[in-house]
């Protein structure tokens, strides 16, 4: 019988890449299956895992789905599930696959080159051979190895130096029918000097059954870029998802992090962030609703290597029925990064009894003139505001769903897009309380 | 309108009112006086239907109807509002917000289509007026970061938008200053008609001077100990309540 790991190192033997025969690219997908091969999946003795068992996740051997059923007709059907009233250049992609039917890459500025992944490495691209990798860290877990030796479609990303967008960039990732896809979605995004971009990163599910999705983006902020990057997992029920994001920032670059997490059995996301240059600044908002049975696990790692610079993390989670989350928030100050300012909470809400946190903050600091802090807490609805609430007429289920919607917003009205802070109150109604709007509940 | 009758109730098991007895009809103003424990703000907070609080014994009818068998929500659409000693801080919900959905709840359950947008803020704009507030209070976090007295001036413009049947007002004097006092007392004035009660808890009889009642209770010991008219909240002021602490049995035996 073959393990797991047996499994996708043959699916992707027998798979003919894009770019196959370059050099680096060959050596960097080699590097990633020979490291998956040896450390494989982690496990619950893995002290980064310790909380989120993905057995599940192994029980079904995913495949890769080779070629893209590109006709109108299928685009068609599967426009309905775009955000509405996003104006944004938007790259979709159907079961890891880019899908120009459905994409409107129409209007990128002069000095911003963007296409998909696969594109981009047949091309060879400079930027892509540059930075493909280039700012993994170690401890960067299986299933990214995994995703590195697959390397296939995504978007690559560059935006020259000084250049603005006006609109965001939109990339959508659809996973279908019938389900049993493995999808591994590779991102780079290089934002230059002194440039201003939103990205949205947004994944959703159409299968009833079962699929598991692995991306991995790399956000490279650099010199005095600000760079708001919005990631929104929608997965199905049944959806497995695993989801790393690997930025650096150079100096006085400014990178706010959007991270929400609203769907799959099983969630993870693990979100590393490099403060490489000296008043490098970086806010990292994330919200997470699980109901039923999910597991959502956040790892978040933020790592301080030079002096003088900032970071911010405000984690936000609710969960109703038997719903588990984790949040994992590391943040390492190395020797001689003085005048670190390091800020970090965690706040959850409880619906249910048969709901659980674990919340774990883990502060690694090694410079003696920092400021770090950290709080969690885990709590649930206030009696006295439900009372107040429905003293003033409203059901039990509207006051709940104000209150709880309160909460989130806290984390979702920083997102600058309207668009997404509507859709997603729209799905915190639709999720928990089985309205399309909140404001519909009176 | 409101018929209380026999009413006990108990707070963690411990016996809090013991057979109140009142009888509230439209138009009327009640103001219930007492010390401090005599269980004014527990009669104010049954007959809201707050769950911490236990009836053991009595009914209480509203419009013929028993109003101990309603939900608080039920309660509040049926036209009875409290008016909070301590009004709820409630981060992230804004205070127009609120009041158009306790507006458009009232309105579902009767059966009445949601109020237009427009509309609604030319009622909210008219209302903020009687109690001298700023526009920018309805755009901000229901009571977050309002003093004591903008978070009670609050509960009097949510009552005047809300148009309660029965208004009861739970200590809603207290901590105010002169200029405050004035301002929740002519948002009551304001509101006073033939057709609606009022039941105002109060420690002092110094609201009273500006909402007139039609009746004063006493309260002591859970139970109402002597009723009247103004005046007898004017007795009340000169005498203090000490004397239903010397001699409550014989008060008892007197009402």
């Amino acid at each position: 019988m073959t393990t797991a790991v047996e499994h996708y190192v043959a699916a992707r033997d027998a798979l003919v890449l894009p770019g196959a025969g370059l050099d680096w690219l060959d050596q960097l997908r080699d590097a990633g299956a020979r490291r998956f091969s040896e450390k494989g999946f982690p496990t619950l003795r893995d002290e980064n895992w310790r909380y989120t068992n993905i057995r599940p996740i192994l029980k079904q051997n995913f495949n890769p789905v080779a070629a893209l059923d590109g006709s109108t007709g299928r685009a068609e059907g599967l426009s309905q599930h775009l955000l509405p009233g996003l104006r944004a250049h938007r790259f979709v992609y159907v079961d890891g696959h880019y899908m120009q039917a459905l994409s409107d890459v129409t209007g990128l500025p002069q000095g911003v080159d963007a296409m998909p992944m696969a594109d981009a490495v047949n091309h060879g691209l400079d930027g892509v051979k540059t930075w493909l990798g280039a700012c993994m860290p170690e401890d960067r877990g299986g299933f990214t190895d995994l995703n590195t030796a697959y390397i296939e479609d995504g978007l690559y990303l560059h935006v020259g130096r000084g250049c603005h967008l006006e609109k965001p960039i939109e990339v959508v990732f659809i996973s279908t029918e019938p389900g049993g896809q493995l999808i591994q979605p590779r991102n780079l995004f290089v934002l230059g000097e002194n440039t201003r971009a939103h990205i949205i990163e947004r994944y959703i599910s159409l299968a009833g059954r079962s699929h598991l999705t692995n991306a991995v983006t790399e956000l490279v902020a650099c010199r005095a870029s600000v760079v708001e990057h919005t990631r929104l997992q929608e997965e199905g029920a049944d959806a497995f998802h695993v989801g790393g994001v690997f930025m650096r920032l150079d100096g006085d670059a400014r990178v706010v992090s959007n991270n929400v997490a609203l769907g799959s059995m099983i969630a993870r996301t693990n979100l590393h962030v490099v403060l490489q240059e000296e008043r490098a600044c970086c806010d990292l908002y994330g919200v997470y609703l699980g109901n039923g049975r999910q597991h959502i696990d956040n790892f978040t790692q933020v790592d301080h290597r030079v002096p003088n610079c900032t970071s911010d993390e405000f984690y936000k989670g609710v969960l109703d029925d038997r719903a588990r989350a984790v949040f994992h928030g590391r943040i390492i100050v190395r020797e001689g990064a003085q005048k670190t300012d390091a800020q970090q909470q965690n706040r959850n809400l409880l619906l249910s009894g048969h709901a659980e946190v674990d919340t774990k903050p883990q502060l690694e600091i090694y410079a003696d003139d920092v400021k770090c802090s950290h709080g969690a807490t885990i709590g649930q609805l206030d009696d006295s505001a439900m009372f107040y609430l429905r003293s003033r007429g409203l059901d039990e289920t509207t006051a709940r769903g104000m209150l709880t919607y309160a909460f989130a917003a806290d984390v979702i009205n920083r997102i600058s897009s309207a668009p997404v802070r509507d859709h997603l109150e729209g799905e915190l109604g639709r999720k928990l309380f089985g309205v399309e709007r909140l404001e519909e509940l009176v | 309108m409101l018929s209380i009758n026999n009413l006990h109730a108990s707070v963690q098991g411990k016996p809090i009112l013991n057979g109140i007895d009142l009888q509230v009809n439209p138009g009327e103003v009640h103001a219930i006086m007492g010390p401090n424990g005599s269980g004014k703000s527990t009669l104010a907070n049954v007959l809201a239907g707050r769950d911490s609080y236990e009836v053991t014994r009595g009914d209480v009818l509203y419009n013929g109807e028993n109003l101990l068998d309603w939900s608080v929500e039920q309660r509040a659409c049926e036209g009875i509002f409290l008016a909070f000693q301590y009004p709820v801080e409630i981060p992230g919900v804004s205070n127009i917000y609120l009041m158009k959905a306790a507006v458009n709840a009232r309105r579902k359950y009767r059966g009445m289509p949601e109020m237009a947008a427009v509309e609604f803020l030319k009622l909210i704009r008219e209302k903020i007026k009687v109690v001298d507030m700023k526009e920018e209070f309805l755009h901000r976090s229901v009571n977050e970061g309002f003093s004591g007295g903008e978070k009670k001036r609050n509960e009097i413009l949510q009552m005047a938008v809300i148009e309660p049947t029965l208004a009861i007002l739970d200590e809603t004097d207290s901590g105010l200053d002169i200029d405050a006092l004035k301002v929740v007392a002519d948002g009551v004035n304001t509101l006073r008609s033939e057709d609606r009660a009022f039941i105002v808890v109060t420690h002092y009889q110094r609201l009273l001077d500006y909402i007139v009642p039609d009746f004063v209770h006493v309260l002591a010991g859970g139970r109402i100990v002597k009723s009247g008219d103004k005046d007898l909240a004017l007795e009340l002021e000169k005498a203090g309540y000490g004397w239903i602490e010397i001699a409550p049995v014989a008060v008892v035996a007197d009402a």
